[in-house]
């Protein structure tokens, strides 16, 4: 009796019996969902994650894990997370400036929930199509890239801009970076009480102090928590990658693609071990950023 | 104060430019596929283009069929959890979030993998095998935008409540799911749907590593051949991600207490309780 109370709060009375042999098979609801994730969740990653120990034979080996050490497979690491990180640093700091400027910057009423939708909108807009519109926008027949060139007399290209580039697709995917910052800071940003403000101003501090002492301190799990979902984000992305430099850029999904479609590496088992490697810097960062929003939970409340 | 404001102010309006340029860009050059005039040609090419048509008409039966077996997952799950094993809702949450850590592409190269024609599962030696595999992969990749509007919607409702009066009227497990849990869920499940249908729509990754010609690789397939087409196609995926999340906001705001009162099952939620 105590097992079902504990379960169900009151059980309608006079179904005591009916509510024990219902609660023997009561784990079967459970069977659909756990057997999804089982299947198309955790079995085929775990898969991949075996194969990454394993040489073709099936023995165990870490030999994979060090050929991850390869100059060629180190540069596409290197490249992907300088790209994640120069999109999330710049996705962090512009989508904070926004995030604040919309939550505290004295601006008329509707210009807040216009972004946040807008921001709700363009975070999705990723993919191929992304890539098409920055083509059409700052490729070299694109509309901005002409209207300069035309009307202006500057050359973006002459002067060494290319968006096919490590720049150009950090530009590229700073649009649903940003987009995503205003979203998940927005909330932090709320939290920060005006009151906090002018107390220091009536304490005779500067803004800049301000921003030091009280203002940045309160945000920074929040904004290197949102730093890592940015970071994250971007290193799994592909689409917007593969459709703007084909495979010009080697990251590693790019790689992992190539690797899929024809076992450019040779070696399976050093497919399964880029994508185990994947999964460990999307699973850190993830982590890391449970963490750092459990510490910055605190003042929101 | 005022200078907060004229800062406040310029980077609204540099965020704006840089949102807005794009999209404004691809529009005009959509529409200069004719020298020296605007015109529609673009998007009279694409909707000419039999290809076109047979991808969007393919993806739009994929999405479909992934939102209804989405819904069919989700909504027992997370209602059963909720109603019988409470202490198991953070390992459902857990698990309907591991798509957003698991990279897309890494999780396809599992299936690719794990359901090989030489598998126990042999999902990708047939035809249907594969379509039935690029579609649970989107379950999976909707799952945590699906899982938590549904589980959301029903810390809305007195689900226990409901239950039990549904009981105490003699209705069975069906009947209650059907008739009463999933009315009172119905506007979380239609938000968890428009995004999902979203996603579906514009997805490259697991449908060109499965061979299966939805959108996504039609999509890459017209950005490598055309020069005018693509922005036309761009600005159209543009402005249906703008349907989908606005029709999703609309709905996640809707609450379903504020509902009339239609259904004799849902009265008892709506009733303030003491």
């Amino acid at each position: 009796m105590s097992a079902i109370s504990s379960n169900t709060g009151d059980p309608p009375r006079g179904a005591t019996r009916r509510a024990y042999r219902r609660l023997d098979f009561a784990w079967v609801g459970l069977v659909p969902f756990l057997a999804f994730t089982a299947f198309f969740l955790i079995g085929p990653v775990l898969y991949l994650v075996v194969g990454a120990f394993q040489n073709p034979n099936g023995d165990y080996t870490f030999a994979n894990i060090v050929n991850l050490f390869s100059p060629q497979i180190l540069r596409a690491y290197q490249l992907s997370l300088e790209i994640s990180f120069a999109s999330a640093v710049t996705g962090t700091v512009a989508g904070f400036l926004l995030a604040y400027a919309i939550v505290h910057g004295g601006l008329p009423k509707w210009i807040r929930p216009a972004v946040a939708t807008f921001s709700g909108v363009a975070s999705n807009f990723a993919g191929i199509p992304l890539a098409f519109a920055f083509i059409a926008t700052l490729g070299r027949i694109g509309m901005v890239t002409s209207f300069l060139r035309e009307t202006l007399g500057i050359n973006i290209y002459a002067m060494g801009f290319n968006l096919f580039s490590f720049w150009g697709l950090t530009l590229t995917y700073l649009y649903f970076q940003l987009a995503l910052m205003v979203l998940i800071i927005t909330p932090a940003v709320d939290g920060l009480k005006s009151e906090w403000r002018e107390a220091a101003s009536m304490l005779g501090a500067s803004s800049m102090q301000y921003w030091r002492k009280v203002a940045l301190p309160v945000l920074m799990p929040s904004i290197m928590g949102c730093f890592l979902l940015l970071f994250a984000n971007a290193f799994g992305t592909i689409a917007t990658a593969y459709a703007l430099t084909g495979s010009q850029l080697n990251i590693v999904p790019i790689l992992l693609f190539a690797q899929i479609r024809g076992n450019v590496l040779y070696n399976p088992n050093l497919g399964y071990a880029l994508a185990f490697g994947m999964i460990v810097i999307t699973a850190l960062s993830n982590v890391l950023y449970l963490v750092l929003r459990a510490r910055a939970e605190r003042w929101q409340r | 104060m005022k200078r907060s404001r004229i800062n406040a102010t310029a980077i609204v309006v540099v965020a704006a430019l840089f949102f807005v340029l794009p999209l404004v860009a691809t529009l005009l050059f959509s529409l200069s596929m004719k020298r020296g005039v605007w015109s529609l040609e673009a998007y009279r090419v694409v909707f000419a283009d039999s290809r076109f048509v047979d991808a969007l008409t393919y993806s739009l039966v994929v999405a479909i069929v992934t939102i209804l077996l989405g819904a069919l997952l989700v909504v027992p799950s997370a209602y059963w959890v909720r109603l019988r094993f409470p202490r198991l809702r953070p390992l459902f949450e857990f698990l309907s979030l591991l798509p957003l850590v698991i990279p897309p592409i890494v999780l396809v190269f599992g299936y690719i993998r794990f359901y090989n024609s030489s598998s126990i599962l042999p999902l990708t030696a047939s035809e249907t095998g594969t379509n039935v595999l690029l579609v649970l992969g989107y379950v999976a990749l909707s799952l945590p935008y699906m899982y938590r509007a549904v589980d959301t919607g029903m810390a809305a409702v007195d689900i226990r409540t409901l239950t039990e009066a549904a009981e105490s009227l003699g209705a069975g497990r069906r009947t209650i799911l059907m008739s009463v849990i999933f009315p009172n869920v119905r506007a979380s499940v239609l938000s968890g749907a428009f995004i999902t249908f979203a996603i579906v729509m514009g997805e490259f990754v697991f449908a060109s590593l499965l061979n299966r010609d939805t959108f996504g690789p039609y999509l890459a397939l017209i950005g490598q051949n055309r020069a005018y087409e693509p922005s036309a196609l761009a600005f159209m995926a543009f402005l249906f991600t703008w349907t989908c999340m606005g029709m999703m906001q609309l709905f996640a705001r809707r609450r379903p207490r504020r509902r009339r009162n239609r259904r004799p099952f849902a009265s008892p939620s709506e009733r303030p309780v003491a």
